[in-house]
């Protein structure tokens, strides 16, 4: 049996979305800038593509960049946006759980003259709105908060973080990295406040190398790529026609049974849960309930290192993530599980399981009666 | 302007009856190196040299680069041959390689003739002087310098005649296949390639044994092992991976020996398999990256235990580096990138907080006692599990 559980690493590409892009690649495969009836159709794509992106925002079309995923977006806010108001201040506000693609943005940000604040988050991984208020300034032009953690599935508030922000000063953007919460909860960056919003089209089951940032109307953008002006100078280069419109595919094919398939997903995360929690000296982290993702399910071990077994796991046809890559030579403990204050020796027996619309309930069951038979063995061999 | 090189070679040129046999592995590994070159070449061996002639395009520095991966050479000398059509035309020749290879000509330099062929008519010491002259003549800003010369320009009268003045150095040693073979034992780490690297130079073929130990090791482990046997067969020639399951073992060793003395026994099971193989393979010998107190296990007492369990030889080629040396061979090789990879290996996964250091023969096999009932089956299954992987580089 295979079963794969490590969907917030990437998902199966719908088969729908497979086909319109083989489609695309090899009979409708012009370049949407060149004058022709190619042209013209590879732009219809484009097209379709913002329409159904941004009905599902409730935004306008003009408001969608299409970039090459997640990282790319994340990039492109806050570079775009610290350097486009830095006369409006240098200071920078984020958590200390976000995604590599903010942190390390972040940090280059940092060697060139911005300061930057990171929030802590409580033991459940939740930053605090005082915690927000307080490290807001007159200097503040930026905030990036993301919506669902990606190691515990943690999800920001973000509705009240909006709410606070522009009620302090209106001015500030407001950045969401929503890579792990799209596509699992509908995102309204309107009525949220939020001006900017990250989306990758493989954590949906689209396609690799595909994402869009929306940027609201309002706000002020500097480019990070340079060339031939596509997307309104913003980002230049060739669009992803293909990927634009596989990306496109997912969304709808995502939000069209959305409400039946985040109540499948709880479900299957409620049984999982009740399950690992009958096994002995074990701890699930941040909100093994509905407030947190349905997807994401983050479970310390004692005893038992997490790369020995997602590898026993995986001898199994059993895929997961290991919690922090981590070896006997170099060990990085996630900055996530540091920041909700998990005790040490738990940073390197930490196992995320991530679930699809694919998962079933028999791989839940067959995955939960391979951890009884495997953990037991695997604690009796450790290393002293 | 170059298409043709001379190979030389040092250490075998000194091997009495078996000279040929050195050549001949030679002029093989040349050509084993040369099949990763664009272009096409033959390789010749006439008057006890080696010559490659590109008989097509080639891309030079690939070529050179290529040819210094090969043990046995000391050095590539990119020549221009020409046939002989009389000293006046040898001169003209000689000039007229003077100015391609070297622009600027404020240098000094020394001609240095080699009158194989004895019925040409002016000698070594004649033709010196005549080409120095019309070197000179033609650019009165070189000096001649019989001492230290800056450039020293090699004439050799042969069949044809040969002119160079570049000697690129050659990794020297003995080419490989010249000299039996051997097994390396391989881990993921920095010594062993290196290791392998060194006994390959003597001109020993190299097969090769990895341990791994699933799910303790992953599949990144055994793919990083592969990598390092690709670079090193780079100058060794093909290698013949064995990939062992060591993973039953190791947790019967675990589960009934002192965990202090579980690195020492694994590792007298490991050179106990590994020389089966070899054996199987028609290897000669043992060769592993250990350098006395490197670790726990490495300890001139701790090599002792461990090597009690062998009656090949064991090469140690590192034996007595410090770990600096090694990495510096390793950089040079190019293992060193791969081998830092933090991938856990066999060796690693369960080693004891204090392991012992001076183990004693005595004491460790009384304890492996405790292994009797169990263990033959298992080193049997172990080695059932033998997956052989061919590593080549190309």
């Amino acid at each position: 049996m295979e079963v794969y559980l490590d969907n917030s690493a990437t998902t199966k590409c719908f088969v729908q979305v497979a086909d319109l892009m083989t489609q695309i690649l090899c009979e409708d495969y012009g370049n949407p800038s060149s004058l022709h009836r190619k042209g013209v159709q590879a732009e219809q794509y484009i097209r379709y593509a913002k329409e159904v992106l941004a009905r599902n925002l409730k935004v306008s079309e003009k408001e969608i960049f299409f970039t090459s995923g997640g990282t790319e977006s994340d990039n492109l806010a806050l570079m775009g946006g610290a350097y486009a108001n830095c006369r409006s201040g240098r200071h920078l506000i984020t958590t200390q759980i976000e995604h590599p693609a903010i942190l390390q943005t972040m940090k280059h940000l940092e060697e060139e003259g911005f300061r930057v604040t990171y929030l802590p988050v409580d033991e459940k991984g939740c930053i605090r709105l005082e915690d927000l208020e307080r490290a807001i300034t007159g200097e503040t032009i930026l905030v990036s908060i993301m919506h669902t953690n990606n190691e515990v599935g943690s999800v920001q508030p973000i509705a009240e973080a909006g709410a606070l922000i522009k009620r302090k000063n209106p001015r500030i953007l407001f950045h969401v990295d929503a890579v792990q919460g799209y596509g699992k909860y509908r995102i309204f960056p309107k009525k949220l406040k939020i001006d900017m919003l990250s989306v990758s089209g493989h954590k949906i089951h689209g396609p690799k190398g595909t994402g869009f940032l929306y940027v609201d109307e309002k706000v002020k953008l500097k480019p990070i790529l340079f060339g031939g002006g596509q997307q309104n100078g913003i980002r230049s280069g060739t669009e992803n026609v293909p990927g634009i419109a596989g990306l496109a595919k997912a969304v709808e094919l995502m939000y069209g049974k959305l409400d039946e398939d985040v109540a499948k997903l709880y479900e299957l995360k409620k049984t999982f849960v009740e399950g690992v929690q009958k096994l002995d000296h074990v701890i699930v982290n941040g909100h093994p309930d509905e407030t947190g993702a349905p997807h994401i399910v983050s479970v310390s071990i004692r005893g038992v290192r997490s790369e020995v077994l997602l590898h026993a796991l995986e001898d199994k046809g059993i895929y997961v993530s290991a919690g922090s890559a981590c070896s006997a030579h170099k060990p990085q403990p996630s900055a996530t599980l540091k920041a909700m204050g998990i005790e040490p020796e738990l940073l390197g027996s930490t196992i995320r399981f991530s679930f699809s619309v694919f998962t079933t309930a028999e791989e839940i069951d067959y995955t939960l009666r391979t951890m009884y038979d495997i953990i037991p063995m695997l604690r009796k061999y450790t290393r002293s | 302007m170059f298409t043709t090189f001379l190979i030389k070679y040092a250490e075998i040129g000194v091997k009495g009856k078996n000279k040929y046999l050195f050549e001949e592995a030679l002029a093989q590994q040349v050509k084993y190196a040369l099949k990763r070159c664009e272009g096409e070449f033959k390789v010749t061996r006439t008057e006890g040299r080696i010559y490659v002639h590109a008989l097509s395009e080639f891309d030079y520095d690939e070529t050179v680069d290529n040819l210094k991966t090969v043990f046995g050479v000391s050095a590539i000398c990119p020549v221009v041959a020409v046939s002989d059509e009389g000293f006046d035309e040898l001169a003209k020749t000689v000039v007229d390689y003077v100015d391609k290879v070297y622009p600027d000509k404020n240098m000094t330099f020394k001609v240095q003739a080699r009158r194989a062929r004895k019925n040409y008519p002016l000698n070594s010491m004649e033709l010196n002087m005549e080409l120095g002259a019309a070197v000179l003549d033609a650019y009165p800003e070189m000096r001649v310098d019989v001492h230290s010369p800056q450039m020293r320009l090699y004439v050799e009268i042969r069949e044809r005649i040969y002119i160079y003045s570049i000697e690129i150095p050659g990794p020297g040693g003995m080419p490989v296949g010249s000299n039996g073979k051997a097994m390396l034992l391989l881990s993921g780490g920095i010594d062993s390639p290196v290791a392998g690297y060194m006994i390959a130079k003597r001109g020993v073929k190299i097969d090769a044994v990895y341990f791994h130990a699933p799910p303790y090791t992953s599949d990144r482990a055994k793919q990083k092992v592969i990598d390092l046997a690709k670079l090193v067969s780079r100058y060794s020639g093909p290698i013949y991976l064995h990939i062992i399951n060591f993973t039953d073992i190791q947790l019967y060793i675990y589960e009934k020996c002192p965990h202090e003395e579980l690195t020492i026994i694994m590792r007298r099971y490991m050179m106990k398999i590994a020389e089966q193989i070899a054996k199987e393979n028609e290897c000669l010998g043992l060769i592993t990256g250990e350098s006395i107190g490197q670790v726990a296990s490495q300890t001139v007492q701790s090599l002792a235990v461990t090597n009690e369990v062998c009656t090949l030889p064991v090469f140690r080629p590192l034996i007595g580096f410090d770990k600096m040396e090694i990495v510096e061979v390793s950089e040079k090789i190019g293992t060193y990138e791969t081998s830092i990879l933090p991938y856990e290996d066999c060796c690693t996964i369960f080693v004891a907080k204090h392991p012992v250091t001076k183990p004693n023969l005595n004491v460790i096999k009384r304890h492996e006692q405790n292994l009797a009932e169990g263990i033959d089956e298992l080193v049997k299954k172990a080695l059932d599990t033998d997956e052989v992987v061919v590593v080549k580089y190309e």
